[in-house]
């Protein structure tokens, strides 16, 4: 068996395995959790309704905070979106969204997604080598931090390697390296901070409920 | 075809090839295995001082698809001249004697020329049941190992005999297997294709004639100037693939122009061999500009490296059902783990409370 059928073969298909295992446990495992009771009355009504806002809110960049936080916070929005771009409208991913559940979609120029898929992976490692010389992320960055970070850059890395044939591998090695990075990055997904994919929105919703209660707007 | 002591110098006069025809055939041979023009005198002399060499073509489990395509150039070419020029004393297919006369021919050229005759080998080599495959009663396998033992040099022609090839493919009922598995004290150059390009095969052997000895070779054995770039890079459709323009189907829009045929299954990018370039019957085309995905058929394993027709991008063993299986897994798992949280949420809440007992450490930081 070669690396590229390794690759196409037990290595993605195991990968996938885990990764739908490990985000449906951590999910189900969440929510069927024990909630703490409030333990006083509600004041006003319209907690779900702030839950809400707060789920949604949280996307626009506080004024206040413009200043300090204005780069990260914007470098994170064009990351998050090209990288939606890129993994679900790029031809021959969607080739191979297609194979696996046997309908595809409309996929967006080769001469739109490669270069956001370029400053998506250019952001990557600013925003990685920012956390790394920044005195104060370097302080608060754990292993989980790093990891996460290098793991969703490899298959962008080797991605463009492959479709650019950049580099003294050959095609077939650049292939199997790429999928095996985004087997990587399967498996890590569920157990890693890039679980946030799924908490995000019901923690905002949480902290929303909270606030509200104490009779802060946010 | 017994073996002579003329030269392919004098055989060439005797057929009437002018000097001229001769080293326009060198040209072309040194072009083709992308040797400089300085080299093409030398290939001259030494063709025309060489010997006929012998060759003992063996055939074991194949379809004779290898033999058709060298012989599909028998015009007068390059390759039917080159063809011509050798000493084939043993090819099932093309020799005159058959019986125990074929055989005897066999044994004639072997003791003759022992220790400088060159073994061409299509097909693989069962190592099951002798009865698989058979020459005059003796198995392949023994036959490969016999003939083998007196050889210069093994070329094996096509991929069956290069890397097990079809009769290799899963479930493999002959136990096939290449020819590299079975001989390892033998130079052994790999030619492989389903089947291999004639100018190919022939320029090989025109190179064995010239130099002695073999070319330079890949890690799969393959000559390196045919095999050293794959098909994708030489392909006439590449720029198609670098818009993102694919045809869809065989017979849409984007077939009828000519798109990169990558969402068909084409297997170009992890092809090696020189199709693009050198292309079949006498340079007019090759699969691809044919309409057809390249199948990587001189690649090990091809027949089993997932559908023909699925894209390089795609995964080989993960389908919606694998999905669905870990999915039920996964709910199964969550839920239990779900449950034992909450369990033990329980118990923490049910349990009385304890009074603070700060540690040894706690005591002594205040």
């Amino acid at each position: 068996m070669t690396l590229l059928e390794f690759a196409r073969g037990p290595a993605l298909q195991w990968a996938a395995v885990i990764f739908v295992i490990g985000m449906l446990w951590r999910t189900l495992g969440l929510l069927l959790m024990l909630r703490s009771r409030p333990l006083s009355k509600d004041r006003k009504k319209g907690l779900a309704g702030a839950g809400v806002k707060t789920m949604f809110s949280r996307f626009l960049l506080p004024k206040v905070f413009a200043k300090r936080v204005g780069f990260q916070y914007l470098l994170g929005w064009i990351w998050h979106v090209g990288f939606v771009l890129t993994v679900f409208f790029f031809q021959v991913h969607v080739m191979f969204f297609k194979g696996l559940v046997g309908f595809g979609w409309p996929a967006l120029p080769n001469s739109v997604v490669l270069p956001v898929a370029a400053v998506s992976l250019g952001i990557l490692v600013i925003l990685l080598v920012r956390r790394m010389t920044n005195p104060m992320l370097r302080y608060i960055s754990n292993f989980n931090d790093y990891s996460s970070v290098i793991v969703t850059i490899l298959p962008f890395a080797t991605g463009f390697a492959t479709f650019t044939h950049i580099g003294v591998l050959p095609y077939e090695t650049l292939l199997a390296l790429h999928f095996l990075s985004v087997a990587l990055l399967l498996v890590w997904f569920p157990f890693s901070k890039l679980f946030h994919v799924i908490t995000v929105l019901p923690s905002r919703y949480i902290l929303g409920v909270k606030f509200w209660r104490r009779g802060v707007e946010a | 075809m017994t073996k002579t002591d003329l030269t392919l110098g004098d055989r060439l006069q005797a057929r009437g090839v002018s000097r001229r025809a001769f080293l326009k055939y060198c040209a072309t041979t040194a072009s083709l295995l992308a040797l400089p023009p300085t080299m093409v005198p030398h290939i001259a002399n030494a063709l025309e001082s060489q010997r006929r060499p012998s060759v003992i073509w063996l055939s074991f489990q194949e379809c004779t698809g290898c033999s058709e395509s060298i012989l599909r150039s028998n015009t007068p070419s390059i390759e039917s001249m080159i063809f011509e020029t050798i000493s084939l004393d043993y090819h099932h297919t093309i020799m005159a004697a058959s019986g125990h006369q074929a055989e005897e021919a066999r044994k004639i050229a072997m003791e003759e020329n022992w220790g400088n005759y060159l073994v061409i080998v299509d097909g693989s080599v069962p190592t099951g049941n002798m009865g698989y495959s058979t020459t005059a009663g003796e198995s392949n396998i023994d036959t490969l190992k016999h003939v083998a033992e007196g050889a210069a040099a093994i070329v094996c022609m096509g991929t069956c005999s290069a890397f097990g090839g079809i009769p290799y493919a899963n479930p493999n009922p002959t136990d096939a297997v290449a020819v590299s598995d079975v001989i390892k004290d033998k130079p052994i150059v790999n030619v492989p294709g389903c089947p291999p390009i004639p100018a190919v095969m022939t320029s090989v052997l025109a190179h064995y004639l010239a130099f002695g000895e073999l070319p330079e070779l890949d890690h799969l054995n393959r000559p390196k100037v045919f095999y050293g770039q794959n098909i994708h890079d030489r392909c006439y459709r590449r720029p198609f693939y670098e818009r993102g323009q694919f045809a869809e189907s065989f017979d849409d829009e984007g077939a009828k122009k000519g798109w990169c045929l990558y969402k068909l299954g084409c297997k170009g990018p992890t092809t090696y061999n020189a199709c693009a370039v050198l292309k079949w019957n006498e340079g007019t085309s090759f699969p691809i500009e044919a309409g057809h995905g390249c199948l990587g058929c001189s690649e090990p394993n091809f027949w089993d490296a997932g559908s023909f027709y699925n894209p390089l991008s795609t995964a080989t063993h993960l389908d919606a059902g694998t999905v669905a299986l870990a999915g039920a897994v996964g709910v199964g798992v969550g839920a239990a783990a779900g449950a034992a949280a909450r369990s033990q949420q329980k118990k923490i809440k049910a349990a009385p409370a304890k009074a603070f007992t700060p540690t040894k450490a706690e005591e002594e930081s205040q």
